[in-house]
This record gives structure tokens, sequence and C-alpha cells, in this order.
């Protein structure tokens, strides 16, 4: 257990210090949701900043948020998730590779390595504090808050600066068409549950987090547990995780007032996270929200921020679609996700 | 902290050897792993060294009763199949047990070996290039894949911070075991040598055309290598019950990062001297009883100097004995600090310390230098292993004689 106590969030919504909280839900019609970059020299050195890649600025930019947000300088620890590191830079070094190795410009190789993210946010605040990435598909951030709690719980360190972030570009994109796990073509992110074409509509973003041990004027909600699942065998032991997932945090399944659903526009992956949560928690108020970010490996980075805000506002944006009553209270927020069906990951965020 | 984390077994693959006994022999004969690029079409053949697995992903294949399903299987996730299998295999682990079993693995570029393949034929036709030759490129594939091969299921993860990953996948174990959150870990990783690696680190003018030749004054770069290692850890407690076999203790263990460069390290060593201050300071060792440090010694000029200079600032007038072990295996990134890891624990068990092949200059601005020659009988207690990654991600571990307390 522990508080959340500063959040730095890029996100395809209005999600920038100042623009309150969804108060509008962006529209966008491109292929996939992209990011509303700040004006990076806020939080740069421009001189820096121009040989880094848009997923090195995107990170830096949201830890540096982060930071202000929480009124903290120096974290304890710097632990970051990403299911894919740099793609832009991956595919930079792929085409020279093409090129009979042609390849003689090192930034996109150095910046292509995972770890990239979390060793430059450290190199800027000079921070020599324990440093990590996770990189495992959807439970990239959620390893991470699994290492910040166990480094907050044996005091290793007070103030964790932890994130996700992940990038999606044009090339990438059309990979994973070929899969037809996902949206063939451009749709309106608002029609997303409407729209009828088939396939998971695909986003990306970045978000930090403080994560504390004590509780502050800042903080905005009790990270209660995480929980990661691989490969439950059904939907009725993945139900029946969820609810363990609750007792051994001393709830019972009834005490969760809201889901933020893991759906994301794919029927079949759809009809299997509807039907976990029923099972597990039938009373509990439902919640889509990823036509506003779209689907990547460390979206449940924008469902906590989106946690974190609802409890500590008392009050849920017209953004989010219902599937169902609203809830009577928001004392506890349930984040269901999951890769492909297959791993599920479950997040409980506490008033 | 209740629980001291022990080590029941291990497993490795490496140019030195399929299994740890051949790493053993290679590494007590003298005998190198290095040698020319054999496994792959590059510019770079008869040009730059490289320390490949001397096994095509036939042989690995057939090696696991795999054949058929090539398609599935990465090289990365073939080598770390091959380590982990003998690592679970030393500690009795097998399916349907009724302890908490978690897989910790780490990488640096997943399954990139398919991918540099199928990247050519997708940018002349966006519609070309076989899926399964892009669908296991990320890191968490190859950590599902092994984790499936040995019907592991209840914890797993992937940790990626360039160099040092695998070191950071064994602390994260030993964290959740002595958290209580799991009873056994199988930690460590696998990584398969690449274009994309062999180039990006060309581009940095970093690889020795003679093969790595650590802290000598004349060294001029690390050589690539492959392979996997994989320690399973336990709890102390489940381990005695059981009355299993104990290879050693992790002892220590610390993570810092230098804060300096995205890919030099700083001059005064500042991150490596903190994450072995940290190791140290967890196992309550005296510093001067430390019997031998598994050094990174990639053979860079920026990295031995730096990690040199941080071992004289710790250790003073009492520096242990050390050397790199990567003249024999090459450098082996993702994979390097648990195959350092398994060296460490051989080193222990059959209490020698292994040579810095290759090493004929003392450097000068340096007062230490490696251990050249082979010492057997040389009551090895604790070995300090370093493994420092481009990021400033720099972590050590620290492995001791199991002693009943």
């Amino acid at each position: 257990m522990a508080y959340i106590n500063g959040i730095g969030i890029i996100s395809p919504q209005n999600t920038l210090p100042g623009s309150g909280f969804l108060v509008t839900p962006v529209e966008h019609k491109g292929e996939f949701l992209k990011c509303i970059e700040p004006v990076y020299k806020s939080y740069i050195d421009p001189i820096a900043s121009r040989r880094m890649s848009r997923l090195i600025k995107m990170g830096i930019s949201a830890a540096k948020i982060c930071l202000l947000d929480a009124g903290l300088e120096m974290p304890d620890a710097i632990i970051t998730g990403t299911g894919l590191g740099s793609v832009e830079d991956t595919e930079k070094i792929l085409g020279e590779l093409t090129r009979e190795e042609r390849f003689l410009n090192p930034t996109p190789f150095i910046q292509s390595t995972y770890n990239t993210i979390s060793s430059q946010i450290a190199i800027n605040l000079r921070c020599h504090q324990y440093n990590s990435t996770y990189v495992h598909r959807c439970f990239s951030l959620e390893s991470c808050l699994t290492d910040a709690l166990l480094q907050i719980a044996d005091c290793t360190a007070g103030n964790v600066l932890t994130g996700g972030i992940d990038e999606m570009t044009l090339n990438h994109l059309t990979i994973i068409r070929r899969l037809g796990l996902w949206k063939p073509g451009p749709i309106r992110n608002l029609d997303l549950w409407t729209s009828g074409m088939p396939g998971a509509l695909a986003g990306e973003g970045a978000a930090y987090f403080i994560i504390s041990s004590e509780r502050t004027l800042k903080t905005y909600a009790q990270l209660t547990a995480v929980e990661t699942l691989y490969k439950p065998g059904s939907t009725s032991d993945a139900a029946a995780a969820a609810a363990h997932f609750l007792s051994g945090n001393g709830l019972s399944p009834g005490d969760v007032d809201l889901v933020l659903m893991g759906n994301d526009g794919l029927a079949e992956h759809d009809m299997v996270c509807n039907e976990i949560i029923a099972a597990a928690f039938p009373q509990a108020s439902r919640l889509l929200y990823k036509h506003l970010c779209g689907e990547y490996h460390t979206v449940s980075g924008f469902a906590m921020f989106l946690a974190a805000n609802i409890i500590q506002k008392q009050q849920i944006p017209h953004a989010l679609i219902p599937l169902s009553e609203p809830p009577g209270k928001l004392d506890h927020i349930l984040i269901h996700n999951h890769f492909r069906n297959t791993d599920h990951s479950f997040i409980l965020i506490s008033r | 902290m209740g629980n001291r984390v022990v080590i029941t077994g291990y497993g490795i693959i490496s140019s030195i050897g399929i299994n740890a006994a051949e790493v053993l022999q290679s590494l007590t004969e003298g005998i190198s792993g290095i040698g020319g690029i054999t496994r792959f079409k590059t510019i770079h053949k008869g040009k730059l060294p490289l320390a490949e697995v001397k096994k095509s992903d036939e042989e690995l294949l057939e090696l696991f009763g795999l054949t058929g399903k090539k398609k599935n299987y990465t090289r990365t996730s073939l080598l770390g199949i091959a380590a982990a299998s003998q690592a679970v295999l030393m500690a009795g682990i097998k399916p349907g047990q009724k302890h908490r079993t978690g897989f910790i693995s780490a990488n640096t570029v997943g399954g990139m070996d398919r991918t540099e393949d199928f990247y050519p034929l997708f940018l002349e036709n966006p519609s070309k290039g076989k899926l399964s030759g892009v669908i296991n490129h990320d890191c968490g594939d190859s950590t599902d894949k092994i984790a499936g091969f040995l019907e592991i299921d209840d914890f797993i993860t992937t940790i990626s911070t360039a160099c040092s990953s695998s070191a950071n996948a064994i602390m994260l174990g030993a964290e959740m075991i002595k958290a209580g959150m799991l009873d056994r870990v199988v930690a460590g990783g696998t990584d398969a040598v690449t274009r994309f690696t062999l180039n990006g680190f060309n581009t940095l003018m970093i690889l020795d055309k003679e093969g790595c030749r650590p802290f000598d004054e004349n060294r001029a770069g690390l050589t690539i290598g492959e392979g996997s290692a994989f320690l399973v850890l336990e709890a102390e407690e489940t381990a005695l019950k059981e009355g299993k076999t104990i290879a050693g203790l992790l002892s220590g263990y610390g993570n810092a990062n230098d804060a300096y460069h995205q890919t030099a390290s700083s001059p005064d060593g500042i991150g490596a001297g903190l994450a072995m201050a940290k190791a140290i300071e967890m196992s309550g060792v005296v510093p001067g009883n430390i019997s031998y440090i598994n050094a990174h010694g990639t053979g860079t000029q920026n990295n031995d100097l730096s990690e040199g200079i941080a071992i004289q600032r710790l250790f003073g007038d009492n520096v242990p004995p050390f050397s790199s072990t990567k003249p024999y295996t090459g450098h082996t990134l993702g994979a390097a600090a648990a195959i350092e890891a398994v060296i460490s624990l051989l080193s222990i068990s059959h209490n020698c310390i292994f040579p810095n092949l290759r090493w004929i200059t003392p450097m000068k601005e340096l007062f230490i230098r490696p251990v050249a020659c082979l010492q057997r009988d040389a009551g090895v207690e604790h070995v300090l292993s370093n493994s420092f990654g481009f990021g400033g991600n720099n972590s050590s571990l620290l492995f001791s004689k199991y002693k009943p307390l």
C-alpha cells in the first residue's frame, strides 16, 4: 500500500498541466490516437532535446511534470515500464540495416535501448538511486508498481517515480494490423464503441506517478495493490483470481465501486473483459475509457490517471462511457487490463 | 528482513559451453569462445569477432524436442530454454508442485533476430514478410515462451536495463522471496547476437577487432557474445525443509545509476562504486573478506577505467583479486550478469579464481592488476559480480559460500 502523490501525463487527450480533468473529450480521426505533446523546451534543454526522439522527450517531460505536480525534486527510485521502447529509433536502424548495413549514426541505436527513458530521467535529475525498466507487454507498468510497492514496504524508498510509456508509428501500425486484431483503417475515436468496424483502436501515451510511503496535501489516492495474472486457464479462473486479489487485501468484491474496463473495441477481447468483471464484481459500476487513449501495452497508466483523479475529485468525467448505473460512492476503483486476453492485470486505487 | 535467499540450481549456455560442466572446463583450461562470425550474413564477417553459441537454432530445437515449432521460437527464447531448463532440473523444480514459483527474465533486443529478417521484405512491400518473423519482436515474448516451456505461471515479468538487465532480474526475484510473495524464482537473462546489436555497437566504435582485452592498456573495445543463464532462487527455509543442495547464498545486491551520460561511464565511477557499496552493505561482509570480484570489464577504454577507479576507491589498499571473464564469453549483454552469476557460483563451489584471459599490459592509470592465471584452492568465500550498462544502469550482486546460520 502506498499513496499517489503526483501525476504527469501526456496522452491523446487534454491532460497537460492546467487542462482540468477531461473537460471535453478530444476527437481524433487519424490512423491512431496520437499524443498531444507539450512544448518540450519547458521541460528539456532545447540543445539536448534536438537529438532526442519523440518517445524520449515525452518520457522526460511526463516525469518532470509529475515531479512538479508532487512538489518533489529528487525521487528515491526511477522505474519505467514500456512494451516496445522507442519504436521510431528501432525502425530507423532496421531501415539502415537493409541498406547494406550502412549504419553510421549511433543516436537511434542508443535511444532504441529500452532503458533510455529511465536513464535520461536519471541523468536529467542527477539521480544516482535505484533505476530500472520493465518490458513485459501489459505487465510492464504493473511490474513497476509491484517493484515500487516492494521498495516502499521495506523502506528502501520513500518516493518512487514510476510510469508507463509507449508510442505508435504508422509503420508499426501497418505491421500489427496484419495480425487482424486492430481496426483496419481510421475511425473517429469517440465512435469506438458504435462504429461496427472490427478490431482494437491503437493509441499511445506516457504517464508517470510519484508513489509514496506518506500521505501529503498532494495525495490523489491510495495505491492499494497490484496483481498480474499470467495465463489463467479460463474466464472463471480469472474472475476467481480477481476476487481473491480483493480478499488478499482485506476487501470483498462488493467493496469495488467502479471498474475501469479493459475493453478496447475488439469484440473477442471485450466479451471476455465483460464476463470476468460481471462474474467477479456483479455490483460494481463499469466504465469504458479506451476511446480516449487507444490500446497500447502501458495503457493502464492512463487508467491510473483517471482513477486517481476520480477518487480525489469524487467526480466522473462525462467523457467516460458507462456500461451500467453510476456508483453510489467512490471509495475503491479497480483497473482491469489484459494482453490479448491471455494475461490479465488488476490495479486497485482507493480513497 | 526475514528470509535469506539461496541458490538451488543454475543453468548456462554460452560460447564456451552448453552447460555448467562445459563452461567450467573452458574456464579452467583457458579456452575462449571468441571467434569468427558464422551464424548470419553481415558485411562484418571476417572483420569483427563474436562469441557465438556453437549450436544452430535447429540443433537447439532438436535438443529440446521442439522440432517443427521453429516459427514460434526466436533464438533468444531457445537459448533461454536451454539455460533455464538446466537450472530447474538441478533444483528439482517440476510442474504441479505446490510452491509459488516466478519466472523473471531479461534481455536487450527481444526477438530482433527475426525482426531484422522480416523488415527488408516489409519495406519493399508492406504486405510482405511472414508475420511469424515479427510477432515475437517484443522483449516479453521469450520470457513467455520459456515460462511456457517450464510450466511456471505464478508470476512473470521481463527487465531490460541494457548490460545489467539480468542482475536486476535476480534482484527482483530475491526481493519478492524476502517479501513472501513467492517461494522460489527462476531468474536470469537471455540474448542472441543480432546484426542490429553488432552494427549498433560498431557505430559507437567500441568493438575490438582483435577480440576484447579487458583491463589491458591496449584494449580497444568489447566483443559481443550471446547466451543465457538462469538461477533458481529459493527462500532458505523452503530449500532446507526439502533437503536441497544449496549452491550458494545471494548475500547482497545493489542497483545505482551513474547519472552521467547515456553511453559513457563517469570518470570517477560513481554509479559503479555505489552499486558495489550497496551490495556489500546489505551482505554485512567486511570488504576485505571479499575473495574475488568478477568485474564487468568489457574491454572498452571507458568502462575499465571507470570500474577500476571505483574498485580502487572502494577497497583502497585491500583490493581483492579481480578479473573479467568476458574474454571467454564475450559480452552477452542482457544475459551477461546471469552468466557471470553462474561463473561466480562456479568459483565458489570449485574454490578457484578464473583468469582475465588476453591481459598483457597493465593500465597506466590504475595500480591494480587483474588475475592473469588460474588460481586453485583460492579460499573463495564471497564473490562480488559487477554488471554496468548503458544509461548508467549499474548493478552488483554478492554471492557467498553457503553456511547454515
